[in-house]
């Protein structure tokens, strides 16, 4: 890492002798873009060469620990021979509309919550109470109140993120600067124009990077909620994978649902950007 | 005909509970239309309270606050307030933040083009008193802090209220930006002939901008007296250096010093006066 730190410096400084750089690795120093993806590359290129070599070594038996050539080729059989594509989408559409139900009720809830004290204390303690209860201990009730259909899939991604994220939205708004909401009231602002013109559009930013942290929480939840009777789905494959000692699918489901995952939070931070551009435009 | 009347006005907060704290006791003080009065005194004498009180964002626990004649209860459009920082609204540009106030009429009432039409010529003209024309569009995270506050005061007039109430709103600013303030905001009270209450803990600033100081004291905040500020009406900025100037900023540090009650402040003072050079106790 040193050498490659010093390889960069003298890359970028030419032939003419140039002032010296700050280092790199100086506490919260900065580093330039190309640094950054250089070290994403790293981040990512390391653990697989480790794991090819660990692989390779013979140390731990293939059953184990298959390599990544054949969980690529399995990935490959997954889509020719097994239904990958639909395996992918119906979890997809479970974690979404998981998702999609806690956001539509825990965004206004959050909202109550967040600007009024008599509903923060006549929810808050509750939900504080809930959400420490593991979605999993659901699945029994969840199976006897609503079947083993697809609702009760969706229901325990809803278990699992719910609670949270009602939570995180009420301290998103409990943050907006008192300074902005007072002054809307000096300018004769009701208070349903101050929930919604104020206080929703101040920390809808905030919002916004709690549904993407809690989308990533919901695909954690995929595994468990394809527990219940499911038939098909990447959760499923890999508890199904398991009863066969097919560590190849193993290793291939939980990596598909790792990179869906940083796809989608890739896209939320897209949004973030394009939604809120006086955010990313300093001066 | 007096704009603002308050009477034994008093506020204790926490009032219920047994560790209440007295933040204002027996205030009487009358304001008058278009008169621009400054609040001064040493922290913990209840100004920014009392300026609070009269905008309606906190409620006074004894006495009357009346505003033309009714008591005033809760915040109005009325009374706007300019905060020290943070209160522009982000995702708004500079024209829309002061276009705010604006924007919450069109949504209640039917308003007709010919209104917005004149909204808009306003908001314009605001935005060329302040001198921010060029930066219509801007986000307020690009301007500086001075032209934060210009933008601040901007959205405050633009529903035309009938008192200003600035809470220290030139405070977190260096020393030639608020200069620059200072002369900007004479000049809107001039020509808006809005009333302002201005609280500050600057001396300079509440005689310089002041048609009266108020002095406040702590402990409970309280008024000490009201000083008519002997300056002409039009002031500049070289009347910071003239002997009535001087003299009334004297007597004002003076009586703040006093009331402070700030015993170890005191005693440092003290102290400092009285250590021997360190720099010859060193060569002994």
């Amino acid at each position: 890492m040193f050498t490659l730190e010093f390889e960069l410096t003298k890359s970028l400084s030419g032939h003419s002798p140039a002032p010296p750089r700050p280092s790199i690795w100086g506490i919260a120093a900065r580093i330039t873009r190309t640094q950054y993806w250089l070290f994403a590359s790293l981040g990512l290129i390391l653990p697989l060469l480790a794991w090819a070599w660990l692989h390779n070594s013979g140390w731990v038996d293939p059953i184990f620990l298959p390599g990544p050539v054949e969980v690529l080729t399995r990935l490959g059989s997954w889509v020719t021979e097994d239904d990958l594509w639909g395996d992918t989408m119906i979890s997809m559409y479970r974690v979404i509309a998981g998702f999609a139900i806690s956001a539509i009720i825990a965004l206004p809830l959050g909202l109550l919550i967040g600007a009024f004290k008599p509903v923060e204390a006549l929810l808050e303690p509750l939900t504080d109470f809930i959400r420490y209860m593991p979605a999993a201990a659901f699945i029994p009730l969840v199976m006897l109140w609503l079947g083993i259909g697809e609702s009760a899939k969706i229901s325990i991604i809803f278990i699992g993120t719910f609670f949270q994220m009602v939570l995180m939205v009420a301290e998103n708004v409990r943050l907006v600067p008192i300074a902005q909401i007072e002054a809307a009231q000096t300018m004769g602002a009701t208070r349903s124009e101050i929930v919604q013109l104020v206080l929703f559009q101040s920390a809808k930013p905030a919002i916004l990077d709690t549904l993407r942290l809690t989308m990533g929480w919901a695909w954690t939840y995929l595994v468990v909620a394809e527990l219940v009777a499911a038939n098909s789905g990447l959760g499923y494959s890999i508890l199904k994978a398991q009863r066969f000692l097919k560590t190849d699918t193993i290793f291939g489901g939980i990596i598909l649902i790792g990179l869906i995952g940083l796809l989608m939070d890739q896209a939320f931070r897209w949004l973030h950007r394009r939604s809120f551009p006086w955010l990313h435009s300093e001066s | 005909m007096s704009n603002i009347l308050i009477r034994q006005l008093g506020k204790v907060f926490g009032a219920q509970s047994t560790n209440s704290v007295p933040a204002l006791e027996n205030v009487d003080l009358m304001i008058e239309n278009g008169e621009f009065v400054t609040l001064v005194g040493a922290s913990g004498c209840g100004k920014s309270t009392l300026l609070r009180i009269l905008a309606g964002l906190e409620h006074h626990t004894s006495g009357q606050v009346q505003c033309n004649g009714t008591d005033i209860s809760g915040p109005s459009a009325d009374r706007a307030m300019v905060f020290q920082h943070y209160s522009l609204y982000p995702w708004l540009n500079v024209i829309d933040n002061i276009k705010f106030s604006r924007s919450l009429k069109v949504k209640r009432e039917n308003i007709t083009s010919a209104d917005v039409e004149a909204a808009s010529g306003r908001a314009d003209a605001l935005l060329d008193l302040i001198g921010l024309s060029k930066f219509a569009k801007a986000y307020p995270n690009q301007l500086s802090g001075g032209m934060q506050q210009r933008v601040a005061i901007a959205r405050a007039l633009m529903g035309k209220p009938a008192m200003l109430l600035m809470d220290e709103p030139f405070g977190a600013l260096d020393a030639q930006t608020r200069e620059v303030m200072h002369d900007l905001i004479l000049h809107i009270h001039r020509i808006e002939k809005t009333t302002i209450v201005f609280v500050t803990h600057d001396v300079d600033e509440a005689i310089y901008l002041g048609q009266r100081v108020v002095l406040m004291q702590p402990r409970p905040g309280r008024i000490h007296s009201i000083y008519p500020v002997p300056l002409p009406t039009q002031r500049d900025q070289e009347m910071k250096y003239s002997t009535p100037f001087r003299a009334l900023k004297a007597e004002i540090l003076n009586r703040i010093r006093e009331s402070s009650g700030m015993v170890t402040d005191q005693d440092l003072l003290n102290k400092l006066n009285h250590t021997p050079d360190l720099a010859s106790t060193e060569q002994l």
